[in-house]
């Protein structure tokens, strides 16, 4: 049950309001693993939602079970992926963004300071509005977090990670406080360096053809998801502006959002397997150093087994990964533009019709 | 010409005719005459029910009124094809007020209106003869064209091209043109003003000066908002001269013909703001201003208190509705920018997608956006021609209606000042009388006859120009409904075909969408 001021009723997390996780049509959701966001919470300053897991694998206590979690958790769930060296060769699903009510609440308290000025009227659909818009944020956010974790469990590897299994099960705190300044300081620098690294291993031209073209390809679809993204947010404010309905927009804003860290995530992985080949390369000439100087060969033998192993590793998934990527992708953004241009076009009936009953009576009345 | 149209009047007398003969009492021929024999018998007259007895005001007006004002109002409400709530045989109800309206929901896709279904029980025959009344005498049709920049530099102007085709025999010719610039406007105005307005005539107002607009044009600036604003001016010039000429008494003054007809007028110089005219005119005005708080007036007639109620709710709905509308342009625009700069970003996103299908459903989903985005820009030219000038004028000739209510005001000081001169005489004659003083008496009898005389002129001047605005007003509230509901209907109607043309883009995106596999 939703609570925070809004009375919402039981309908509020029906088939229709998982919009977000259309964006993902792939995801095979078989019974082995089945996650979903049963319930919600919005509290003062965080959201607590109630994981529900659903599984016939033997590694969990029960086939049935419920926690309840922060938005905390699931970032830190996302950060043992990317930190894990076994999933380098994954696209990791993006993180879900953090649940941001303030502009929301912000209004709704000004509402309520400007009570006295406005008549009863006025205020009540103004009240309306704003609850409603809460409303939509509020299910967007509890969407964006089922979809990571649907994600995850659709994915033949992230699924049987222990963190995750962790995650869903452990019916106490995980106690993963958000990380404090130092950490943040440090995540700064490492994503620096990252970015610096990345700019310096793309220089590499890769072996594979494939992955050639799928780099220049992401590098530059990323980029232009971003503009449009932002171009389709500009557009949809206007629209709410005008207070044109902005359910059809939303889900233009909502679909590029969702792709631009999708790109984002795909690009991280491209990057992390350009520097194992980078490694690689670079394991391969010191070991010809060192053959050549006849000195500590067989470390560099060993360095070099384990930079071509860990590069085939990634190298093999990724272009699996990529594949599916673009797969998702394309049957993503195909249900999206459909059901935009039916929404549109319901839209625009309706109002056709409204309109043209309103010019009946008014012709009728002469 | 007009010979036989006066006589098809006189053959087929019906009351309404009254009314608008006598509006044109001053100015029509001889063979009329005979028929204002009983001018002020309102009660034989079904169709003059000016007298403020329990009917109150006629039924129709009150039902189309209120027709008007429901459609206009609750735009934020549910669609109800319900009939009205109440039976307009009943006791009519003062016209309600507008509620505040956001007209930005209108051309949402999320848009209300309440529609009401006005059951036609009330006398409709009556209107119609008026209409077809008034449309005959107003046989005459005004075009404001083709705006021409004369002149250079700071001196120069714009010269319009006046177009009038009539039937009327008091035109020397059946078609003709003139050029005319903004100031002949405002001289003509203000010449009418001043002969009619303050004897209860609502004289339209004439287009507002803007020297920013105007500075922009005569420096000779090419741009798109110079050519918006004379266009908005133009549009503006136009309406202001069929509203004038529609005004039945207006219509036979000298001058609006000698403006219509004429191809040389004298320059009207005491137009401009800054000329000697012009600041009289402000200190004249300032001085009304304070004169207005210091009158209290004894209204003893409901009928104008109610009046000047309704105008003054009226007057703040509509320049509220008028805010609004403006700010709702400003939106749109903004809005037609923004989809324009998706849809390149769009187009963008489609050149680099490397699925063929995706990448060309994607370039259609611009293609489609820019056509929405033309078609934003074309409803907002239609929101501000159409909707907003119309508030824009209403709210200024609401301004003049309380102008000449203010007038009847002033008449009735006059009337009440004359009376308390009166009685000073009066009493200043006993006294002479009482202290006899045979030589100043003579002088004070003649006093109170003059002032006597001045009082019976006094009232009946206020009894005058009461009867002239309760025509006028009637007049006025009838020519509001129909402007508002034809501008209402063509406003719909452009809502109707961005709807229509939405429709459109979007089922021939359909197909391609679906077609992405």
């Amino acid at each position: 049950m939703m609570q925070e001021g809004s009375d919402d009723g039981p309908d509020f997390l029906s088939e229709e309001d998982r919009g977000l996780r259309a964006i993902n049509v792939d995801l095979q959701t078989d019974a082995a693993l089945q996650v979903d966001i049963s319930d919600a919470l919005s509290e003062r300053d965080k959201v607590k939602f109630t994981v529900h897991t659903k599984s016939s694998l033997p590694n969990f206590k029960q086939n049935e079970f419920s926690v309840v979690r922060q938005h905390e958790e699931f970032i830190w769930l996302h950060d043992s992926f990317v930190e894990n060296e076994d999933y380098a060769g994954y696209i990791i699903p993006p993180a879900p963004p953090r649940p941001d009510f303030d502009a929301s609440r912000e209004k709704l308290q000004k509402l309520g300071e400007g009570e006295g000025s406005m008549t009863k009227e006025e205020f009540t659909k103004m009240k309306q509005e704003l609850e409603a818009e809460y409303l939509a944020i509020f299910k967007k956010t509890v969407a964006m977090h089922e979809v990571f974790l649907c994600r995850v469990a659709a994915h033949p590897i992230l699924r049987k990670d222990l963190n995750f299994h962790v995650f869903l099960e452990y019916n106490q705190d995980l106690s993963v406080r958000g990380k404090n300044k130092k950490e943040k300081l440090e995540d700064f620098f490492k994503n620096m360096v990252k970015s610096a690294d990345g700019v310096i291993v793309s220089g590499v031209k890769d072996v594979d053809d494939f992955f050639e073209h799928e780099r220049t390809f992401l590098v530059e679809y990323h980029n232009r998801v971003k503009d449009a993204s932002a171009k389709s947010d500009k557009m949809t404010r206007s629209h709410k502006k005008a207070r044109v309905s902005a359910d059809e927009d939303l889900k233009l804003s909502d679909l590029l959002k969702y792709y631009l860290r999708e790109s984002q995530a795909a690009k991280d992985l491209l990057y992390r397997r350009s520097r194992s080949l980078v490694d690689y390369e670079n394991a391969n000439k010191a070991l010809d150093k060192a053959r050549a100087k006849n000195k500590d060969v067989l470390q560099a033998e060993t360095t070099q087994q384990i930079c071509c192993q860990k590069f085939e590793k990634i190298s093999e998934s990724a272009k699996q990964e990529l594949i599916d990527f673009k797969t998702r992708r394309v049957a993503a953004f195909r249900k999206n533009l459909v059901e935009l241009a039916e929404l549109e076009l319901k839209h625009a009936k309706g109002n056709l019709q409204l309109l043209q009953s309103c010019l009946a009576v008014l012709n009728g009345d002469t | 010409m007009a010979a036989e149209r006066e006589s098809s009047l006189l053959a087929d007398i019906r009351p309404a005719d009254f009314e608008v003969l006598e509006d044109g009492k001053n100015v029509f021929a001889s063979p009329v005459s005979t028929l204002e024999s009983s001018p002020s018998e309102p009660a034989s007259l079904p169709a003059e029910d000016l007298s403020t007895n329990s009917n109150g005001p006629k039924p129709a007006e009150v039902m189309t009124d209120d027709d008007r004002e429901d459609l206009f109002a609750e735009a934020t409400e549910e669609v109800s094809l319900d009939s009205p709530e109440r039976d307009p045989v009943l006791s009519p109800e003062p016209t309600p007020a507008i509620t505040p309206v956001t007209p930005t929901t209108l051309v949402a896709p999320r848009m209300e209106l309440k529609i009401v279904t006005a059951p036609v029980i009330f006398d409709r025959s009556r209107e119609e003869i008026e209409e077809e009344a008034n449309g005959d005498l107003s046989d005459i049709e005004i075009n404001v064209s083709d705006p021409e920049k004369v002149g250079d530099g700071m001196n120069a102007y714009m010269a319009y091209r006046v177009t009038t085709k009539t039937s009327l025999s008091m035109f020397h010719k059946n078609e003709f043109s003139v050029k005319r610039r903004f100031s002949d406007f405002l001289g003509l105005h203000s010449k009418l003003a001043t002969k009619y307005m303050h004897i209860g005539y609502i004289v339209p107002p004439a287009p507002e000066k803007s020297i920013v607009g105007m500075t922009k044009v005569k420096v000779g600036k090419e741009d798109s908002s110079s050519a918006e604003f004379v266009e908005k001016r133009r549009a503006a010039l136009e309406r202001y001269l069929q509203r004038t000429v529609k005004h039945p008494t207006l219509l036979q003054d000298p001058d609006l013909r000698q403006f219509l007809e004429s191809s040389e007028l004298p320059r009207a110089v005491n137009t401009q703001a800054l000329s000697g005219a012009g600041i009289l005119r402000m200190v004249n005005k300032a001085a009304d201003a304070v004169n207005k708080m210091t009158i209290k007036m004894n209204e003893s007639d409901a009928w104008f208190e109610e009046k000047q109620q309704q105008f003054e709710n009226l007057d703040q709905q509509l320049k509220k509705l008028h805010a609004s509308v403006e700010a709702l342009v400003c939106h749109r625009k903004e809005l037609s920018a923004n989809t324009a700069a998706f849809a390149k970003s769009a187009a963008m996103l489609g050149n680099s997608e490397d699925h063929t299908a995706l990448s060309r459903a994607l370039s259609q989903l611009a293609e489609v956006e820019e056509k929405i985005d033309q078609l934003h820009q074309e409803q907002a030219f239609a929101d501000f021609y159409v909707f907003s000038e119309l508030l824009g004028d209403y709210i200024r000739l609401i301004a003049a209606v309380k102008g000449v209510l203010d007038h009847r005001m002033k008449c009735w000081q006059k009337w009440q000042d004359a009376q308390v001169t009166l009685q000073k005489k009066r009493e200043a004659e006993a006294k002479l009388q009482l202290a006899n003083r045979t030589d100043k008496l003579q002088q004070a009898k003649d006093d109170i006859k003059e002032w006597e005389t001045k009082v019976q002129q006094g009232e009946k001047d206020f009894e005058q120009i009461s009867k002239t605005i309760r025509e006028e007003v009637q007049r006025f509230e009838r020519e509001r409904v129909k402007d508002f509901k034809t501008v209402i209907i063509k406003y719909l109607e452009s809502l109707v075909q961005t709807q229509q043309q939405l429709i459109k883009y979007w089922e021939a995106f359909l197909p391609e969408a679906k077609s992405i596999a």
